[in-house]
């Protein structure tokens, strides 16, 4: 039998079975659980606000990829939803709908396509988005709903503040931390995610497991978790070995705000961080050191974000300087 | 643990499904197209005209120079025409038409089975004489002329002797049949090769997923001092010789150098059984081992075949092409050619036919890079094809020489791997090619 037409193309003719839109629905099933709980603790208010910004950011996307760019649209590829789902993650459960629009549009227009779309942009979007809003409206990013078990309605709760802002205040108003220990959460209730705070970053175990469930999919390593969790152990273990009635304990600070979120979720978004494992070592260990900063000396109760944005600045600058070792690399004298 | 190489590498599905299917013969082919230029360097000159009469086995084109090697006529019959053809890499290349007529050998070869073991009575010249007339070239696809790569360069030493029996393309079980076959004719091929190399050791290294050809080889060596076997763990391109020193006796080639540098010399398992049969049997290199397979390939083959005959015959030898063909390859998935049509000839670098089914026989659709690394950690030689390929998009290719593009081997990983599917081999490939022209062009 005669063939009219062979495939003629270079090498290799096999692919591995890898492809973007897997890589960007394992995140959104890690995702999961960390979403579970949220429902848990802080009710319907939590799909309400994933919804609206996952919606938002699809439609931007869309529309810049439509009507600004003129090209073809790519918004099947999942990376919406991850910036829609994290940035959900960043903000109390209590926000208005338009504040979520305004940090879709942030998010998506600004952060990422301004830069040319996924792949291009220098700065996680989310936390982009996120950070827009915490400066613009510091009220009502920063009033959180107490968290209490689910009881499926719409309701206004009772606001509080997170564990690592009272730590703040408290400090500020001369108090001892053992003192305002006694009015936070104990840690098992911490680790569990019964506590204050934004929709996601509440419950360390639900997050833990999304990312063994994405380490054991490869799609991300441990370089970049393992790094933040331990600087941040460390750091704050010296200082809380200098003045324990100052500082908080390392597992206050390992449990609280933001870290895990950002350490397993955010720190670890593909584009933004670097590529070789001493890369990420550099680059976690940078994102630890400047949260601790931060949150002891900084104005903020809470630096992840703003740590995680400033380290996203200088990825290039670590990609340059952590070069893998070529193979056979003739070593000048 | 198995030994393997320590950076980057992929694990493709293996796909060995013609493993086990005995080395069988086909018919000699009606017309014999055979090419010139078949190995790495010159191109071999004619030495025969329209309307001789050749045998088989007699040297049709001479080499020209030292890296070049002799080519000789498969099959026996009339010269009918020296003309160009289409060869395995979709170029016109000059290639001598024989139309066959019987099958009539050279009276010098030996064409018994039996198994000639007095290689000790062997003299070094004689060795190297039979291995450089024979026109012998590297069987695993890069077709170095073997003759070559087995002169020692003045003041260096060659300590190890390694046999590249790994075979780690997908697919292909050419190598992995033959070892199973000819187990001691390899074994007296390893002890020719020492000698001229004066190699203290002679390592054969061999995947895991061939673990009856390490057992084999390896009882079969108990009889031969210094000859030691080697299951690898299956990592690819562990093949690629600079993987395989590394492997094997944890040196690394250093960059732009030969194996020599290192102490080692480096030959295919076939190139070792085609120098036992120019050695001892007075063979030249007319034919060779080919697998012949495809998922939808009714008959899996492993086809011991005369070099100029048409894959189309070896296919039909295997059942035929089947319908749904979308590609057909020269080689193995990874580092295999796409050929052109159905009648390119079979080459001294032929390893394999594969044929692939439409539904993949086309690429993944690309996107943009997400910077994931992957490339990096898939890059066996430690490059950043991400950082390559997008230098060769903005045609910095002076730059892409301090990033080390020549010391890319086009195993194709990182093209394999990219979840964005973007082909980053085809963009580094066109980047080495400037910057080779580029250095020629400085000289």
């Amino acid at each position: 039998m005669r063939i009219n037409k062979l495939t003629i193309s270079m090498s290799p003719h096999n692919h591995g079975n890898q492809s973007v839109k897997k890589i960007m629905y394992g995140v959104i099933i890690a995702m999961l659980p960390a979403l579970a709980v949220s429902i848990y603790y802080f009710g319907l208010d939590v799909i309400k606000i994933n919804l609206i910004a996952i919606a938002s950011c699809i439609c931007i996307e869309w529309l810049v990829q439509k009507f600004l760019l003129k090209g073809k649209t790519t918004i099947t590829d999942g990376s919406a939803v991850i910036t829609g789902m994290l940035l959900a993650f960043n903000l109390p459960s209590n926000l208005p709908w338009w504040i979520i629009v305004i940090g879709a549009v942030v998010a998506i227009g600004i952060g990422k396509m301004t830069f040319g779309g996924l792949g291009n942009n220098p700065f996680n979007p989310a936390l982009v988005g996120r950070v827009f809003l915490l400066i613009s409206f510091p009220v009502q990013m920063t009033s959180w709903p107490v968290a209490k078990v689910i009881d499926f309605t719409f309701t206004d709760a009772t606001t509080g503040a997170t564990p690592l802002a009272i730590i703040k205040e408290g400090l500020k108003n001369g108090k001892g931390i053992s003192e305002l220990m006694e009015g936070l959460p104990e840690y098992t209730d911490m680790f569990m995610g019964h506590m204050g705070g934004s929709l996601g970053e509440i419950s360390a175990i639900a997050l833990i497991i999304g990312g063994i469930f994405m380490l054991f999919r490869k799609i991300i390593s441990w370089h970049i978790p393992v790094a933040i969790l331990c600087s941040v152990a460390i750091f704050t273990g010296i200082l809380h070995g200098i003045n324990p009635e100052q500082y908080a304990s390392p597992v206050f600070h390992l449990l609280s705000g933001g870290l895990i979120l950002g350490a397993i979720f955010m720190a670890t978004d593909m584009v933004t961080s670097p590529m070789t494992g001493k890369g990420m070592l550099i680059y976690g260990v940078g994102i630890g050191v400047i949260t601790v900063l931060i949150r002891t000396y900084g104005s903020y109760p809470e630096g992840v974000s703003f740590a995680i944005l400033m380290m996203n600045a200088v990825v290039p600058l670590i990609n340059n300087w952590t070069k893998p070792k070529r193979f056979g690399e003739i070593i000048k004298n | 643990m198995l030994k393997t190489f320590s950076k980057g590498g992929v694990h493709p599905k293996e796909n060995k499904i013609s493993t086990g299917c005995k080395i069988t013969q086909i018919e000699v082919p009606k017309q014999a197209c055979i090419f010139v230029s078949q190995h790495i360097g010159a191109p071999a000159e004619p030495i025969v005209t329209k309307g001789d009469f050749v045998k088989v086995g007699q040297i049709i084109a001479k080499a020209k120079g030292f890296v070049s090697a002799n080519i000789h006529s498969s099959v026996s019959g009339t010269v009918v025409k020296i003309d160009k053809a289409i060869d395995v890499n979709g170029y016109k290349q000059t290639a001598i038409f024989i139309d066959t007529d019987g099958d009539q050998w050279l009276d010098t070869i030996d064409k018994s089975d039996e198994i000639k073991f007095d290689f000790q009575n062997k003299e070094i010249e004689e060795i190297k004489a039979k291995i450089t007339e024979s026109g012998l070239v590297g069987s695993g696809g890069a077709t170095f002329p073997t003759h070559v790569k087995i002169s020692i360069p003045e003041g260096k030493v060659c300590e190890h002797l390694i046999i590249n029996a790994v075979e780690c393309e997908p697919y292909l079980t050419a190598d992995h049949q033959l070892m199973l076959e000819h187990p001691e004719e390899i074994m007296i091929g390893c002890k020719l090769v020492q000698k001229i190399t004066r190699a203290k050791k002679v390592l054969i290294g061999i995947e895991n997923n061939k673990q009856d050809a390490v057992k084999l080889l390896s009882e079969v060596a108990k009889k031969y001092p210094d000859i030691e076997v080697f299951a690898l763990k299956v990592k690819y391109p562990q093949g690629a010789e600079k993987q395989l020193i590394k492997s094997l006796v944890n040196r690394e080639v250093p960059s732009g150098k030969l194996p020599i540098e290192v102490g080692c010399v480096v030959q295919n398992v076939g190139t070792i059984f085609s120098i036992y049969e120019a050695v001892m049997k007075n063979k030249p290199f007319f034919e060779r081992v080919v697998t012949v397979t495809g998922k939808s390939l009714t008959k899996q083959s492993n086809i011991l075949a005369r070099i100029g005959t048409p894959i189309n015959l070896l296919i039909e030898a295997a059942g035929g092409i089947p319908e749904n063909t979308g590609k057909i390859i020269g080689g193995g998935p990874m580092m295999g050619k796409a050929l052109v049509n159905e009648f390119v000839p079979v080459t001294k670098g032929t390893s394999g036919i594969l044929l692939m089914p439409k539904n993949q026989s086309t690429r993944p659709q690309s996107c943009n890079c997400i910077r994931c690394g992957k490339c990096m950690q898939a890059c066996p030689m430690g490059l950043e094809p991400y950082l390559l390929k997008n230098l060769s998009v903005l045609g910095m290719f002076e730059e892409m020489q301090t990033e080390h593009v020549l010391d890319c081997v086009e195993c194709g990983c990182c093209s394999f791997t990219c979840p964005a599917g973007i082909p980053l081999l085809d963009h580094i490939r066109l980047g080495k090619a400037t910057v080779n022209k580029m250095l020629r062009d400085k000289k």
